[in-house]
């Protein structure tokens, strides 16, 4: 059966060039960077030359980089971090209503610890405004963390207008850019940010490594304590494969960066067409300009995203979809109700997420999977029916 | 498909039995699910207290479409009030086992077989 893997804002493989580095690091180079011979010295100099790697990708220095388990640790080292750092300056965190679940539950958490968050709302489109950040900040507050991208709809933020006025509030700005790094360009001079989260696998890395970016006079506590790794910032011995693995996807990323976004969105484009063209009643969810290049994310009215989703991977295709249906908590997503969806809109979402490895012909099958799907999913939809019975269209 | 589902929860989600509306339906259920938006509209033919046929239209997820499935082939055949006991864990049984998550979706096929019947009930007062 053909296959289609068009989920790559979850988790992208891990590109050939990249195994092919990582590989003397399991058994020939095997040392801990932490000893001091000859073995060790070797594994701490692929663990610098990816620092060097990683921080070039985003005009960082190279000690400005912190190796983490991934994007998760990130996230939670950079506002817990911050927070315990800054605790006797303030205790107000400001944040936005769609981050990923990595960053609201981490404030979820220090709201149960006595800090106060404010959670942003966002518009239709799902963009955080400045202004609003800005009316948001007290005297008390210690961090903003905004989102470079949304994972779900893929809305790229106004992050540097963000961070001038965080800077000129002096207030700590982290931005979590697990969907950017690698996918458009990031410089953290230019986005104005203090912190930044990334991750390897998003990247064509392997899964189980990740960075914090932190500026340089930014107060953070360590946070993982025993030995001296990582500037006494986060112990444990490196992941030394997983880094060397990370530095040469964001060394490939950096190379490969223009070629990439026109890629992905000739296809993004292809396919958003195709879906309006051959599907009525859909609607766009995210920005139509300000969108990463790979995303797509649709909601196609009368239908259910879970049973879309399992029947497109009967056909081999892989997608994701912010139906209620699909989660454990039984609540639609947390982003597009934010931007204002209805419950039953939410329903019907699913996101299409583009890659190097996907063809003009992967979108051609797509297409036509999923104009079959939708048609034999609302045969069976008595609001479909109902629509056609009041003969109107639903508007999104 | 390994994962969520079993193979015969699959297979009904694929192949759903009884799609579709009855013209003239003795009794017409329509229930939808406040815990996540799931629409069920279940329709039936009663021919001297049996009911002869049962028709579906859902709208919701791969357990919702699979459950309405069964819930009509199980109440085809059945008197009134055999059908009438027919559980939300019997639907679930049928199918070999729904996950524990989507076990209210069983319950939506319950409440539309119930609501179908009462439909019709009450159109038999009249």
């Amino acid at each position: 059966m053909r296959r289609v893997y068009l989920d790559y804002a979850a988790t992208s493989p891990v590109r050939c060039e990249v195994v092919k580095a990582m590989q003397p690091y399991f058994s020939d180079i095997f040392g801990n960077p932490s000893s001091m011979h000859a073995f060790g010295r070797d594994a701490k100099v692929a663990i610098e030359t990816s620092r060097a790697e990683v921080a070039h990708l985003i005009g960082a220095e190279p000690g400005q980089i912190i190796f983490t388990s991934g994007g998760t640790e990130a996230n939670n080292f950079a506002i817990k971090g911050v927070a315990c750092a800054k605790q006797e300056k303030g205790d107000h965190i400001i944040t936005a209503s769609i981050e990923h679940h990595s960053v609201l539950e981490t404030c979820r958490f220090l709201q149960q610890q006595g800090f106060k968050v404010t959670y942003l709302p966002v518009d239709r489109y799902g963009l955080v405004d400045p202004s609003e950040v800005k009316r948001a900040i007290t005297k008390k507050t210690i961090l903003v963390s905004v989102m470079h991208a949304n994972n779900e709809i893929g809305t790229i933020e106004p992050i540097a207008e963000i961070g001038k006025i965080t800077r000129q509030e002096g207030i700590c700005f982290h931005t979590d850019a697990v969907q950017t790094f690698g996918a458009i360009p990031v410089n953290v001079n230019e986005l104005n940010v203090d912190l930044l989260s990334a991750s390897a696998h998003k990247l064509y890395g392997p899964k189980g490594v990740g960075m914090l970016y932190v500026r340089k006079g930014i107060r953070i506590s360590s946070f993982l304590h025993g030995g001296e790794q990582e500037g006494r910032k986060r112990a444990g011995t490196e992941n030394v494969a997983g880094i060397v693995g990370f530095g040469k996807a964001a060394d490939l990323a950096l190379n490969e960066l223009n070629e990439r976004i026109e890629h992905a969105r000739k296809l993004r484009d292809k396919l958003i067409k195709g879906i309006f063209y051959h599907i009525e009643d859909v609607g766009l969810n995210g920005h139509s300009g300000l969108r990463l290049p790979n995303n797509v994310n649709v909601a196609i009215a009368f239908i259910e995203g879970e049973s879309v989703l399992l029947n497109l991977d009967l056909a081999g295709i892989a997608v994701s979809t912010g139906s209620a249906c699909s989660s454990n908590s039984l609540e639609p997503s947390h982003v597009l109700l934010a931007t204002g969806l209805s419950p039953e809109v939410c329903h019907g979402t699913l996101r299409f997420s583009i890659g190097c490895d996907t063809t003009e012909d992967d979108i051609n099958y797509v297409l036509e999977e999923l104009v079959k799907t939708v048609k034999r999913l609302r045969e069976m939809s008595p609001l479909y029916k109902e629509k056609h019975k009041n003969g109107r269209s639903v508007q999104q | 498909m390994d994962g969520l589902y079993n193979s015969k929860v699959m297979e009904h989600f694929r192949n759903p039995r009884n799609v579709g509306e009855i013209e003239n339906p003795d009794g017409v259920g329509h229930v939808g699910n406040p815990v996540c938006g799931d629409i069920m509209e279940l329709y039936i033919k009663v021919n001297g207290n049996r009911i002869t046929d049962a028709k579906f239209k859902t709208f919701g997820c791969g357990a919702a479409i699979a459950t309405s499935s069964m819930v009509t082939e199980l109440v085809r055949g059945k008197t009134v009030e055999e059908a009438l006991r027919i559980s939300n864990r019997a639907v679930a049984e049928a199918l070999g086992g729904l996950p524990p998550v989507k076990m209210h979706c069983s319950v939506l096929a319950e409440q539309a077989l119930k609501s179908a019947i009462e439909d019709y009930l009450k159109r038999r007062i009249k």
